[in-house]
């Protein structure tokens, strides 16, 4: 089976943040990764949120992409 | 010297000049205002392709809804600002939702959601025979009995999110819930499903990645 279909099915398998807790760190992780910094050890649960949530997801990439622009 | 010691960090500034009476109160809304509109069509302009028969002034027109609907936002949850970031980075998160959940509801108006019957035909092409055909065959009926299992509400969750790709915002408008309330649903799910297939000795590891 392919695996980024088991993957949406199964989700991450590890513990993770909630949606309303993603949304609270996510301006704080955002910041953190496009600094360079560990942002997956300083914010716990983050990353395997992401994986499991297309939603929460899509508003990483857009707030870190909006960031990174503003920081060009 | 003294002023730059009397100066407000950038960051505690923009709540106090939101919570000023007055000429500064309005000009720092104002002033926010229009950086919430240029993440909410920062947002719409990324997601166009999901939106191809709306016109320039319509997807203006919800650029500014998104724009004023996370100003509220805001202006109620200026409390929660901890400065952990920059206010700016803060403030676009929720210009960057509002705009998002608007843009997902507006693509699927009209469209049906579907719960049920595309996710096995999406399961069936996932588990075709692809090298470890025996194995996979396996698991994948494994899956869809498991699924079949799980109560309604979860079910009905993982079918439509997971395997047929409905936005979880545009899900919970539908079934009159929230996106945290679905999540953890789907999230039971999940953890229902690998309980199962671990106890018919089918391991799955994490990220979806089977285990050697």
């Amino acid at each position: 089976m392919k695996p980024d279909v088991l993957g949406r099915v199964l989700g991450p398998g590890e513990p993770e943040l909630t949606c309303e807790q993603c949304f609270e760190e996510l301006d704080r992780y955002v910041e953190l990764s496009v600094a360079g910094d560990p942002a997956d050890a300083r914010v716990p649960g983050m990353r395997a949120h992401l994986d499991g949530c297309p939603a929460c997801a899509e508003d990483f990439a857009s707030l870190r992409d909006l960031v990174t622009q503003e920081g060009d | 010297m003294a002023t730059a010691l009397m100066t407000a960090p950038p960051e505690i500034s923009w709540v106090d000049r939101l919570r000023a009476e007055g000429a500064e109160g309005q000009a720092a809304v104002a002033e926010l205002h229009a950086l919430l509109l240029k993440a909410a069509r920062f947002e719409i302009g990324r997601r166009g392709a999901q939106l191809p028969h709306l016109r320039g002034g319509d997807q203006e027109d919800l650029a500014q809804q998104a724009a004023d609907d996370a100003l509220m936002a805001i202006l109620r949850k200026l409390d929660e600002f901890r400065g952990e970031s920059r206010f700016t980075t803060w403030a676009y998160k929720f210009a960057l939702l509002e705009a998002a959940v608007k843009v997902r509801k507006r693509a699927w108006q009209g469209r049906e959601i579907p719960l049920e019957d595309e996710a096995w035909s999406a399961l069936a092409d996932a588990g075709a025979p692809a090298g470890r055909g025996a194995e996979d065959a396996e698991l994948f009926a494994a899956l869809r009995e498991e699924i079949e299992r799980l109560g309604e509400r979860q079910r009905e969750v993982l079918v439509a999110v997971a395997l047929n790709g409905v936005p979880i915002d545009v899900l919970a408008e539908r079934l009159g819930s929230t996106r945290g309330a679905l999540y953890k649903n789907l999230h039971d799910a999940r953890r229902n499903l690998r309980a199962a297939l671990a106890s018919r000795g089918l391991r799955v590891g994490t990220g979806g990645e089977e285990e050697a």
